[in-house]
């Protein structure tokens, strides 16, 4: 079965109890180790997106979880085991809080707050008959939270000071909306974040309006999230200045801050005993704090701002996907392990959370076939004033194992880089860079070796045109010994010493994609239309080989092999079709792959090829095909042997539960289980001598004034020994 | 949690001279030391023994200088009218000289009065030198002969008729004690040999020939005249190598560096250039105050001597590896943060665990201003006198920091009087640089927004304002001269460039669009 499987994060929500973090991910609710940021269980089972995860007041080990498929599943995280599904009748539940003897959810599609009684029963399955409606026309941003004296079913507390907040908030004006609510543990209080930026602890709520409100004012943005500590002593929020704000709970004016966390805060969890804080960045990453001092552990999913820009490329050396990650960075993915394996900052610069500011965006990278360049475009362009454009040079430093800066090009081109690529052949490092201003310009690496200054840098040593169009695309043969640029409707062909070979046209629509065969199939360029036309030349007869009316958004050709991969968008649905040039009949096809027109798509070449017998599946033998939806969702393909071989790799991460599963674990645990089957067939377990004297003085001993560990080990090894005489 | 980026500051590329092995080579002399002559300076020659004394002749005298002295070691005064071309012996003994009065003298560098006097030619002598087995001597003279002569009975041996024309220059082969070369103002240049009674060679340079060299290899002449400076084979029979017409004004004098990869020409336009001897192209120029008529360069380029039409001589000397250093050094003093060095040097042992600590980044003042959104003060900083006078890209990169986060405005307003002329002030130095012009063209209209209420309010300010106006207006005017000139050039381009045609194979049928209408022979892809 080949079908697409989503690889990423969309949307992360947070709670910490203790020695986990739960957070919501799509589809399920991911528990991570908050010791060894390794994931430890993924639970599965909501249809729809999770929107909410709240602990159990009266279990700590279970949680509930809410989801926009209208049911509310309850959790025990440490086993990863779902225990109850209680089905809604009413779908689309947005946010959830809990107490001792009720659930409460917010339902968007008829603003309502919904208070749900929990039957006490056996069963797996139970549905909610008793929901009472707390509250109507709760606006859709709405937020949940229990006080500390709310006992009763009905809730009046909260309800009625809602309700005041909801009228305060209508009366000022527009800016002030609530953003998120939260309630002191301990006293009566509850904090509230606004839109614009300010945050209002209200007090006094019982006695009907004679509430009291003070404000504190620091964020510039709206306040994303609010949380109180454990104790109630702090108080935390967080926008999108990604700086962490502790406010003191009695010292209003005091806060701390906890600045350039990455993305936009969205959520902040504590855990139960206030040592850790967690927050959730939008930018799909959670940083775990602790004790607002030191950043601690980074779990971070595949970077997703508002756009890829860049095409996904793929590193040669390390075979990671590449593609924009943070603002001004580049982000490498390792596929094979779904991890992020670092950033690369492009732009170097300072980045400003702000809304509404033109910051420098990485919009091109490319990278030459053996890994050791990579190019990039930033660009920023500014209401009123000339687009700025740097193109940078980044040479493979084996030393420091990453990229470092070699030629930054102020203003390479005077309008938008459109396109560009190096040049595979071995003997010439050269890049093409295309742009609306009409001309390509190619690059190479000088070494001015009579000069003083040291190493080698990029200069430009052609630049090309033809009667003034605007280039769109280009690309280079597999051997380098040829480049076709696409100007408008005419595809030009020029040589390596720069002189136009022929020209092909294929008249109306513009040339949106160029493709050169590959291997057995060198001979055929391929290119797509905007007037919904495929075409394939000859390059030999410098004539058109065939034509296809197919409306082709991507065009991606597999390095390895002669394959090549057409994404068409039809009726809000993009099919993909696989083939090769000369070959009359697709390799593969399918309809409907996702909805949408599919972004960016790249094939990755495998490590080692897949022996597939099927025979639909062979063209995914040297390589896998990743695509961007229209939704911002990595897909892939995967064939049936992998599928297997992914299953038995989670069976054998099925182990014992009591420990954290971490990579030294799996790695000694299973070892020593097989050591412990071979030696030990009696499963006897031998006391160790504990009295002895060398063992106590090593573990009472205060551990400053020990000497050094390698100077103890042998001594306390060999006290731990079994003499013979006594094992007999 | 990532750390504060400070402001990039670009890096501008240098304009102008690249900085090349030569450059470095030729610029590594000192200071010139001037001697002031009697007359024009016409010959400087350096004697191969070893202090390298070397004789400068100018006028009625011939000087002999020490290589560090500015006094005359020794001084010839023998004449009756202006002397040429002293010229030492190969064994630096004997030092040859010609006269206006058409005499030959020979002298003992030691002694005072002439050895010998050679009388036969009519008219000045300009040339002398020795052939290389030391025994004759050579001559050329205005009356269009050049003669050898025997030393040892002061006899004329041959004499040479075949110039129409003064005779200015000559040269001996290094290598073989008869051949010797000529170069005459009837634009030829001759080879004789002098076991035969003709020239064996002759060579036409189309100018006035000024000076000849040969390379040490003797298979190379190289020939000054005119404007031009012609390399000719003689193994080749003469054939014409490159001709160089680098300078402007008539190339006077030739020599070559010590190792023989540099040629050196001097000439009436007061420039020395120095050429690579593999290509041919110019490396290095040294200017003079005045034209120049000699050139010398002492044994292993120690110095270079040059003397100009002025009477002036001027000597550079290279500089010893010890200056170097020195120099060196000096770049070196820079303020030292790092005062206490207790404990920096410890160097951790075997068994000691290691507690690294993190490294504080030191930042600029104005990025600490930045860094907390101080974006007034951050301005001020960058503005501050020496910053905005001697580093305006700092200040301009601030300026453009602050544009990206969107505060310029707010920096740049609410400014006192003082102030904001310090700030016209710097935009009036630097908005027509290229390098800054895109932000400061936004600065500058930023600061007209903000202040155009109090415009007319203090004098200083106005006045500032009208010299900016005035600059742009200027600038505006030349940028529109130059698109013109560049408009004539491209028409001048286009109509010299040869049309070429693209060959385009499928012009003949229209590429392929005949096929797609009538329903595709090639395959048509086809969902399954």
């Amino acid at each position: 079965k080949l079908d697409p499987l989503p690889l990423c994060l969309p949307h992360v929500k947070i709670k910490v109890p203790q020695k986990f973090l739960l957070c919501a991910s799509g589809e399920s609710v991911k528990v991570y180790s908050s010791s060894s940021e390794e994931c430890v269980h993924d639970l599965q089972g909501h249809t729809d997106l999770v929107s909410g995860i709240v602990r159990n007041p009266s279990n700590h080990l279970q949680v509930y979880s809410c989801s926009a498929d209208g049911t509310v599943r309850l959790w025990d995280f440490t086993d990863g085991i779902l225990i109850k599904v209680q089905p809604h009748s009413l779908p689309r539940s947005f946010a959830i809080a809990a107490s001792f003897f009720a659930l409460c959810t917010v339902l968007v599609k008829l603003f309502q707050l919904v208070a749900v009684h929990l039957p006490l029963s056996g069963d797996q399955e139970v549905e909610a008959r008793e929901l009472s409606a707390v509250l109507c026309d709760v606006s859709p941003s709405g937020a949940a939270s229990f006080g500390r004296k709310v006992r009763v079913v009905g809730l009046p507390g909260t309800s009625v000071a809602n309700k005041f907040f909801l009228k305060s908030g209508n009366k000022k004006g527009a800016k002030n909306a609530f953003t998120c609510v939260s309630c002191h543990p301990k006293e009566d209080c509850i904090a509230t974040g606004h839109e614009d930026g300010k945050i209002r602890l209200w007090r006094n709520f019982n006695q009907k309006k004679e509430y009291t409100y003070s404000t504190l004012h620091w964020h510039h943005g709206a306040v994303n999230t609010l949380q109180f500590t454990p104790e109630g002593t702090n108080l935390l929020s967080g926008g999108i200045e990604s700086v962490l704000v502790q406010w003191h709970y009695t010292q209003e004016n005091q806060k701390d801050f906890l600045p350039r966390l990455g993305g936009a805060i969205t959520h902040i969890a504590v855990s139960p005993d206030g040592s850790l804080f967690c927050t959730s960045h939008s930018d799909n990453k959670i940083t775990i704090i602790q004790s607002c001092v030191k950043v601690s552990a980074i779990i971070q999913g595949l970077v997703k701002g508002e756009g890829v820009r860049t095409d996904l490329t793929i590193d040669p050396r390390s075979k990671a996907l590449v593609l924009n990650g943070k603002p001004g960075h580049l982000q490498f993915y390792s596929l094979h392990r779904d991890k992020l394996l670092y950033n690369l900052d492009i732009v170097q610069q300072e980045y400003i959370h702000e809304e509404g500011l033109d910051q420098f965006e990485v919009v091109k990278a490319a990278f030459d076939t053996r890994g050791n360049w990579l190019a990039t475009v930033e660009e920023r362009t500014q209401k009123g004033s000339e687009l700025e454009i740097n193109l940078k040079l980044w040479a493979y430093d084996e030393q420091t194992q990453s990229f470092m800066l070699n030629t930054t090009v102020t203003a390479p081109h005077e309008d938008q880089i459109t396109a560009m690529c190096f040049s595979p052949s071995p003997e010439t490092t050269m890049l093409v860079t295309i742009s609306f201003d009409g001309h390509f310009k190619a690059w190479l690496l000088a070494d001015h070796s009579d000069t003083k200054a040291e190493g080698a840098c990029w200069s430009c040593d052609f630049v090309g045109g033809y009667h003034h169009l605007k280039p769109g695309c280009c690309c280079f043969s597999a051997d380098g010994s040829l480049l076709a640029v696409g100007f408008q409707e005419v595809v030009t062909v020029w040589s390596p010493s720069w002189e136009l070979l022929t020209t092909l046209s294929q008249p109306p629509g513009a040339i949106r994609d160029l493709c050169f065969g590959r291997l057995s199939c060198s001979k055929y360029l391929l290119g797509t239309s905007t007037k919904n036309q495929l075409c394939c030349w000859n390059l030999l007869t410098c004539s058109l080989e065939w034509s296809t009316p197919v409306d082709v958004s991507l065009l991606q050709a597999d390095p390895l092999s002669e394959n090549m991969a057409a994404f068409c968008s039809q009726s809000g649905c993009s099919d993909l079709f696989v083939f090769k040039p000369g070959e009359p009949r697709p390799l593969y096809s399918q309809k409907a792959l996702c909805t949408g027109k599919v972004q960016r798509a790249v094939f990755a070449p495998r490590d080692q090829m897949l022996e597939s017998c099927e025979e639909h599946a062979q063209w995914l033998n040297r390589s896998q095909l990743y695509f961007f939806t229209q939704h911002m969702d990595l897909m892939t393909f995967s064939t049936k042997t992998e599928e297997d071989r992914l299953l038995a790799s989670s069976k054998r991460l099925m182990v014992d539960d009591s420990v954290a599963v971490t990579p030294f674990y799996l790695l000694l645990g299973k070892h020593r289980q097989q050591q412990e089957a071979l030696t030990n067939p009696m499963a006897e377990r031998i006391q160790l001598p504990q009295g002895s004297i060398a063992i106590k003085e090593l573990l009472y001993t205060p551990a400053h004034v020990l000497p050094s560990a390698s100077f103890l080990c042998s001594m306390f090894v060999r006290s731990l020994l079994i003499s013979s005489s006594s094992a007999r | 949690m990532a750390s504060f980026k400070s402001t990039k500051i670009p890096i501008y590329p240098k304009l102008g001279e690249k900085v090349t092995p030569d450059t470095l080579y030729w610029k590594n002399y000192k200071a010139p030391v001037q001697i002031k002559e009697f007359g024009a300076v016409t010959s400087i020659d350096f004697s191969s023994l070893a202090p390298h004394n070397y004789a400068v002749t100018a006028s009625t005298r011939i000087h002999i200088y020490g290589p560090f002295s500015t006094e005359p070691v020794k001084t010839f005064t023998r004449f009756k009218d202006t002397a040429y071309s002293g010229k030492f012996r190969s064994d630096g003994q004997l030092l040859v000289a010609g006269c206006e009065d058409s005499m030959v003298r020979l002298f003992d560098v030691s002694g005072k009065v002439a050895l010998r006097v050679f009388k036969g030619h009519t008219k000045g002598v300009h040339v002398t030198d020795f052939t290389s087995d030391c025994y004759h001597i050579l001559t050329g003279s205005d009356d269009y002969t050049c003669r050898l002569w025997d030393i040892p009975n002061s006899t004329e041996l041959t004499s040479y008729k075949e110039h129409t024309d003064y005779i200015r220059c000559g040269i001996t082969s290094k290598l073989n004690r008869d051949i010797f070369i000529t170069g005459s103002y009837d634009h030829t240049l001759r080879v004789f040999d002098a076991r035969v009674e003709k020239s064996v060679m002759t060579m036409d340079h189309s100018q006035p020939v000024e000076s000849v060299l040969l390379y040490p290899s003797e298979g190379l002449l190289v020939s000054a005249g005119g404007r031009y400076v012609k390399v000719w084979d003689l193994l080749k029979g003469g054939q014409p190598l490159v001709s160089l017409k680098n300078h402007h004004k008539t190339v006077t004098c030739l020599s070559l560096s010590s190792n023989g990869q540099r040629l050196l020409s001097a000439s009436l336009d007061r420039h020395v250039k120095i050429y690579n001897t593999t290509n041919y192209k110019v490396v290095h120029n040294f200017d003079y105050a005045a034209s120049i008529l000699s050139l010398a360069l002492a044994p292993d380029d120690e110095s270079i001597v040059v003397g100009m039409t002025n009477g002036v001589l001027s000597i550079k000397h290279r500089k010893s590896p010890e200056e170097k250093r020195e120099m060196a050094g000096k770049q070196r003093m820079q303020p030292v943060y790092r005062i206490f060095v207790k404990g920096r040097n410890y160097v951790p042992k075997k068994d000691d665990f290691l507690v690294s600590k993190p490294v504080k980044s030191h930042l600029a003042k104005y990025d600490k201003q930045l860094k907390k959104f101080n974006i007034s003060k951050a301005l001020d900083t960058a503005l501050e006198s020496w910053r905005r006078n001697r580093k305006p890209e700092i200040t301009v990169a601030v300026m453009k920091e602050l544009d990206r986060r969107g505060t310029l405005k707010n920096a740049l307003a609410g400014r006192d009087e003082q102030n904001l002329s310090q700030l016209l002030n710097f935009l009036i130095g630097n908005v027509v640089d290229p390098r800054f012009t895109p932000v400061l063209v936004t600065a500058t209209e930023m600061i007209l927004d903000i202040y155009q209420a109090v415009v007319g309010q203090s004098s200083v300010v106005d006045r500032q304002l009208v010299r900016l106006q005035e600059l742009v207006e200027r600038e505006v005017d030349y940028q529109q001269d130059l698109l013109e000139v560049l408009g004539m050039l491209d028409t001048l381009f286009a109509a010299s460039l040869p049309r070429k045609e693209v060959p385009c194979p499928g012009s003949s049928r229209p590429n392929g669009l005949a096929e797609g209408s009538l329903g595709a022979p090639g395959p048509q892809l086809k969902a399954a």
